[in-house]
């Protein structure tokens, strides 16, 4: 498509970039349809191609954001289903990245909307944070529909609604556990934030399975969120903090004993990661180790998909696997969960609809509850209707989100895998099978 | 942006009514159902002919068909011009607004009302995509068989306003074989009904009149289509030809023999390596041009209908056949030839033309094709329906100069007059719109054109629905 920008304005390596991604979109359309909001909304505004519009145009005049184009760009969960559907290649991933970074530096939200969002940004990331402010939501979470009627506080009304009932006791996740006799690797893993929080138990599954085959866990001193959260609201210097702080800690690590893969177990997180060498591309201390750092990043189906396990017995149980939009979009990771399920003994399902995001998508739950709740209800229904006994998913947003709507038990794919080769029954589902 | 293709002058007097107009369609449609804020109506401004862009006045997203009855009928009582939209996915610029316009989106029609399968029929709404059909009723063992490439997004409703066709048009036939009745509101508000659940109705054939009339007789809001069984099985096989001449004048002979197999679609190199690139299928890079040909029935009755092609294939000098060994192959094949236009955004900006022509002028045409653009310092790549003789030629050209944008334009009508030339005519699928606006003289008749703007005029005496598409802007009797 054509463009129009001056000299000046493609100076900045940021235009530039989204520049050579607008000129590779031909309008053809075909993303609208794959699109979550477009198919729930019905409005091109609230689509790719609508977005990429406005987008373009806001670049183009180098204008500040301005609250349409908030409310369109805001719109959009970053489900990158666009990406996978397209067929010219269009980066929609980084565009949509400069935007938001554009609206968070040029626009000023209304005043409830900037408190929730600086809240998300100071608690979300940080574990201890977290778990002490789910303790405080329990208490507010008979409010939550109150407080849901008026518009302006939705967001607060979802982020009760959300609290789980229950928080996990905090938990040390690399264990020393010995490896078995043959040793395949050695690996880091990602030990994140909200993730370690609401669901220790998926790491701790990863780190048994992993022991079991031979793989040893690098302890990694340091790291944390991977940046996701905060890089999805557009606040991109706090997202390369980050990003900085997890490439040295990683970087330690690959220098003293080397790495085989960092594992991550929240696709959400892998998507970013592996981006990280895109992100810090323009910081010359930097942008080599992140390049390192992205190439080693590893979904832990990418990795166990490398280590040829054993085919087990038939287990008698119907997963329906969900794979988060990060896994299928963003990673593009999308036989090799299924597979290792199968290989594990488990029959395997797939919803309908399966491109379509659950309306979890980081904060998008709390910030835009209306959409999500649409996309979250739609999600259930396609996943009921296989009648499996199980959800299976990588991402634990999804987990939250779809668990939320139903009462077939929702796991983490490594819980069931590790359970199918030798673990304990995964937390949650002992007393069901 | 390219100035060759003229608009008509916006009416001052909408344009000075704007606000009124807002205030009154806001009533209609509520204030979720009309999109006016300036900035919010950019991404109207084009379809996938993006060359040209119009802003227009408004943009109405009604959620039924009173809500389009009361829009058109205010409208015209204004005289207002209406420019009707599906998914926008117009190569012609069918859905390309202008300034004086209200574009009335069908996007949030997007239900499908009933599918009668004693019947074998869906009644659906027009923002339904083309897709969506075959896969609601694909559980149970039908499809519904006009498939244009874009069938991912685009909707039934401009389906029908271009008589859509696709690959597998040349067994099954294009929308206007396919489509059974309509409900459609005039541009007066009236609402009428045409056709059912019945092959044919009495009277005139005006469903026939509807089908191919790029949203200037009425806007239809639902549709009754056929559906049709699944065969039993389906095998598309590529077929390999040192040249284009060589696969042109084997799609001639196939055709010639009276065999008719589901699909022929014709790529040549560079088409071929653009789809391989993004799909991974599996096309042959080393031959000149690549044709897949879909059998389908039983296993017999492909291998026998296979066994004839590859006969006439071999007379010419066919360097390999290779038949797909599973679904998720075929799927690959299919996927890389329907994503061919896109996938071609990834090495350059292009145009799609769209001239049909008789089978035996297929290879003279696909030679002077080349010749053309070459002419012009261009590159081509040739993608499309060879076995009705639907040519798209898509000339690449730098969006971003004005220069080579201007050349690819005048090849690209230098083509499609070579098309009408070699007996055939502008448009097999893609409509008219407004990128071959001007050179519907070249195939009519003045005789010609003023009948079928007599037509027009029966259903839309103020010429306000599509206003600048179609008919050449002189010579247009004053409304």
């Amino acid at each position: 498509m054509q463009t129009s920008f001056t000299p000046e304005q493609l100076a900045d390596p940021q235009v530039a970039e989204s520049e050579k991604i607008l000129r590779k979109c031909v309008h053809c359309g075909f993303c609208t349809a794959t699109c979550p909001t477009y198919v729930t909304l019905g409005n091109e505004l609230d689509s790719p191609r609508g977005r990429i519009y406005l987008i373009k145009d806001m670049l183009e005049n180098s204008r500040p954001a301005d609250a349409q184009v908030v409310k369109h760009i805001d719109r959009c969960l970053s489900c990158l289903s666009c990406t996978t559907t397209c067929p010219s290649g269009v980066d929609y991933m980084h565009l949509v990245d400069h935007a938001r970074i554009h609206i968070e530096n040029t626009y000023r939200r209304p005043l409830i909307d900037r408190l929730i969002r600086a809240v998300l940004a100071a608690v979300l990331p940080y574990p201890a944070r977290f778990r002490a402010a789910l303790r405080l939501a329990k208490l507010g979470k008979p409010f939550a529909p109150l407080i849901g009627k008026f518009d302006t506080l939705k967001p607060l009304g979802a982020m009760l609604a959300l609290a789980p009932e229950h928080v996990p006791a905090a938990r040390q996740t690399v264990s020393a556990a010995p490896v078995s006799a043959v040793r395949r690797g050695r690996v880091a893993i990602l030990s994140g934030c909200a993730q370690s929080v609401l669901h220790p138990g998926i790491n701790a599954a990863t780190v048994r399975l992993l022991n079991r085959l031979g793989v040893e866990i690098a302890p990694v001193e340091g790291e944390g969120c991977c940046g996701a959260l905060v890089h999805h609201m557009g606040r991109e210097e706090q997202a390369l903090d980050f990003a900085r702080r997890n490439v040295d800690a990683w970087t330690r690590q690959i220098e003293a004993g080397g790495l085989d893969a960092i594992i991550i177990t929240a696709s959400g997180c892998g998507t970013t990661i592996k981006d990280y060498g895109h992100m810090l591309r323009l910081d010359p201390a930097y942008a080599d180790k992140a390049a390192r750092v992205s190439a080693l990043a590893k979904d832990i189906t990418e990795y166990l998909a490398s280590l040829d396990l054993p085919r087990q017995e038939t287990k008698g149980l119907t997963v329906a696997y969900h794979s988060a939009c990060s896994m299928q979009h963003g990673q593009k990771i999308t036989m090799a969960p299924k597979l290792l399920l199968k290989n594990a003994g488990f029959t395997v399902r797939d919803p309908a609809e399966g491109h379509l995001c659950c309306g979890s998508a980081g904060t998008y739950n709390i910030l835009q509850p209306d959409i999500s709740a649409q996309l979250k209800a739609r999600k259930v229904r396609n996943i009921e209707a296989t009648k499996a006994d199980v959800i299976a998913t990588g991402n634990i947003g999804c987990m939250t989100q779809i668990g939320s709507g139903t009462a077939i038990p929702i796991l983490h794919t490594v819980e069931l895998l590790d359970w199918a080769y030798g673990g304990p029954k995964p937390e949650g589902f002992a007393a069901k099978a | 942006m390219s100035e060759k293709i003229e608009f008509l002058q916006p009416r001052a007097a909408v344009l000075q009514r704007r606000e009124t107009i807002i205030g009154d369609l806001l009533e209609v449609l509520g204030a979720d159902g009309l999109i006016h804020e300036p900035r919010e109506l950019v991404p109207f401004e084009t379809d996938a002919f993006v060359s040209y862009r119009r802003l227009p006045l408004a943009v109405a997203l009604p959620r039924n068909t009173a809500q389009v009855s009361t829009t058109l009928k205010y409208c015209q009582r204004y005289g207002i011009p209406v420019v009707p939209r599906g998914a926008g996915t117009s190569l012609s610029g069918g859905a390309i607004p202008q300034e004086d316009a209200v574009v009335i989106g069908l996007s949030r029609m997007s239900k499908i009302l009933e599918v009668d399968l004693f019947n074998r029929t869906a009644t659906v709404q027009a923002g339904v995509t083309n897709l969506s059909i075959s896969e609601t009723v694909s559980p149970e063992g039908f499809f519904y068989a006009p498939d244009p490439s874009s069938q991912l997004a685009c909707t039934i409703g401009g389906n029908i306003g271009m008589n859509s066709g696709g690959a597998h048009c040349l067994k099954y036939g294009v929308t206007t074989n396919n489509l059974l009745g309509v409900k459609m509101v005039l541009m007066d508000g009236t609402v009428i009904d045409l056709g059912g659940k019945y092959l044919d109705s009495g009277g005139y054939d005006l469903l026939g009149l509807i089908c191919g009339s790029e949203g200037q007789l009425g806007i239809v809001t639902e549709a009754t289509v056929r559906l049709l069984a699944k065969p039993e099985g389906a095998r598309p096989v590529l077929f390999g030809f040192e040249t284009s001449e060589h696969a042109g004048s084997c799609v001639s002979d196939i055709i010639a023999a009276g065999i008719i197999p589901v699909a022929i679609e014709f790529m040549d190199k560079p088409a071929i390596e653009i789809c391989e690139a993004f799909a991974g299928a599996g096309y042959p890079l080393d031959v000149g041009a690549l044709l897949i040909v879909e059998v389908e029935g039983s296993e017999a009755e492909m291998d026998d209908m296979l066994a004839s092609i590859v006969t006439i294939a071999r007379r010419h000098e066919v360097k390999t056949v290779r038949k797909c060994q599973s679904a998720t192959e075929a799927a690959l094949i299919w996927k890389g030839r329907k994503s061919a236009f896109g996938a071609t955004g990834r090495i350059a900006d292009y145009i799609c033309m769209d001239g049909t022509v008789p089978l035996s002028q297929l290879s003279y045409v696909l030679r002077r094709t080349g010749e053309i653009v070459e002419s012009y310092g261009l590159r081509v790549a040739n993608v499309f329906h060879a076995g009705d003789g639907n040519m798209h030629p898509l000339i690449l050209f730098n969006a971003n100069d004005p220069v080579e944008a201007a050349k690819a334009e005048e090849a690209g009508n230098e083509i499609l007059k070579l098309c009408v030339d070699a007996g055939g005519c502008l448009t097999g699928e893609h409509g008219v719109g407004i990128e071959k606006r001007d050179l519907m003289r070249h195939q009519y008749a003045e005789v010609d054109l003023s009948q079928q703007m007599a037509v027009r005029a029966a259903f839309d005496p103020q010429w306000l629905l599509n206003p600048s598409k179609v008919f050449p802007l002189e010579g247009r009797p004053a409304a």
